[in-house]
């Protein structure tokens, strides 16, 4: 995504996985809130920390830094862990 | 357009019906997408490259255009060693077909209706949803009270230097202050450093005043930006930050 390796550059938000999260709930997910299994805070999705730089997607909690899901993709499938989110919250 | 509720996110092709250098390292494509379904002032598209080998390379681009513009307008810096912009910046000709999805995000979004005043910060390339918030503001005939605060590296890096003057000098309320971080022309009369706690003092409103807050640019900026807002006691649920992603590689 950019230029430079410094680690905090590697470093996005949920804003980044809208379209990806799109693809496997079809709905608009970046202001669905998340409530952190490990914390429990309450954070919508465009305000979680994202990196994209592993194979696939890490998604951690920005106020405790656990890791909330992890998304890859390959070979026609997904493999999701959301064992980090307690409670994924959107409009139907 | 409703942002919610299922809806099939499909690739679709856009063909480059302008291209508007902004800069020396960024350029605006003005796409015309038929069956484009409308969008938010803040949303995204993801832009798909497919090599000839089959190898494919996608990428986010924040939209400039307001939901009112007839055209889909992104724009893109060129990134040296990039996948996707080297191809958008500099191959890309009119009349070329992209292909693009989207409109993607809900988080990231202002609309016209939101009676708050509006503080928008932006770093580099992330002036670009911003740009859509500006003109959609324009678009509305809004007179909501909108201050713009621009971080660039230097004066010719300034990417819609023309249309922020000339939306500034209206009259209706919006007021563009920019920094330039690196070199600054002679007799140059604004801010010459990075962003900090003084200069959001003298550009945003008071916290009283409750404003929403947008702030997109490269990572240490966008946080550096918030947690500095969230020390001079702003609403922290009032700031929306988007970090580079959307205009990257």
């Amino acid at each position: 995504m950019t230029v430079t390796t410094q680690q905090s550059d590697l470093k996005l938000d949920g804003n980044a996985i809208g379209g990806l999260l799109r693809e496997i709930f079809t709905m608009e997910m970046t202001t669905a809130e998340g409530t952190c299994a490990n914390c429990g805070a309450v954070h919508a999705v465009g305000q979680v920390v994202v990196y994209l730089n592993a194979p696939g997607a890490v998604v951690r909690c920005p106020s405790c830094d656990h890791v909330l899901m992890k998304i890859v993709q390959g070979r026609g499938r997904y493999w999701i862990d959301l064992t980090g989110v307690r409670v994924l919250e959107f409009s139907a | 357009m409703s942002s919610r509720g299922p809806r099939l996110l499909i690739w679709q092709l856009g063909e480059v019906a302008e291209l508007v250098p902004q800069t020396p390292r960024v350029s605006s494509l003005v796409l015309d997408v038929p069956a484009w379904p409308g969008h938010l002032a803040g949303q995204h598209v993801d832009v798909r490259l497919t090599a000839d080998d089959g190898y494919q390379a996608q990428r986010s681009y924040s939209i400039a255009s307001a939901p009112e513009d007839p055209h889909l307008e992104i724009t893109v810096e060129r990134l040296e060693d990039g996948e996707v912009s080297p191809y958008l910046v500099g191959e890309v000709r009119k009349g070329d077909k992209v292909e693009l999805r989207g409109p993607i995000g809900g988080y990231f979004v202002w609309t016209a209706g939101d009676p708050r005043p509006l503080l928008l910060v932006a770093g580099g390339s992330g002036v670009v949803p911003l740009m859509s918030m500006i003109r959609h503001r324009e678009h509305t005939g809004s007179s909501n009270p909108t201050r713009l605060l621009y971080s660039s590296r230097s004066y010719e890096d300034i990417i819609y230097r023309d249309e922020l003057d000339r939306l500034a000098a209206g009259g209706d309320g919006l007021t563009v202050a920019h920094t330039l971080t690196r070199m600054q022309p002679q007799g140059w009369q604004g801010y010459a450093r990075r962003i900090d706690a003084d200069m959001l003092s003298e550009v945003g409103w008071p916290k009283a005043e409750m404003p929403a807050v947008f702030v997109c640019g490269p990572t240490p900026m966008v946080e550096s930006v918030a947690s500095t807002l969230v020390d001079m006691g702003y609403d922290p649920a009032s700031i929306k930050t988007e970090r580079f992603g959307a205009t990257g590689g």
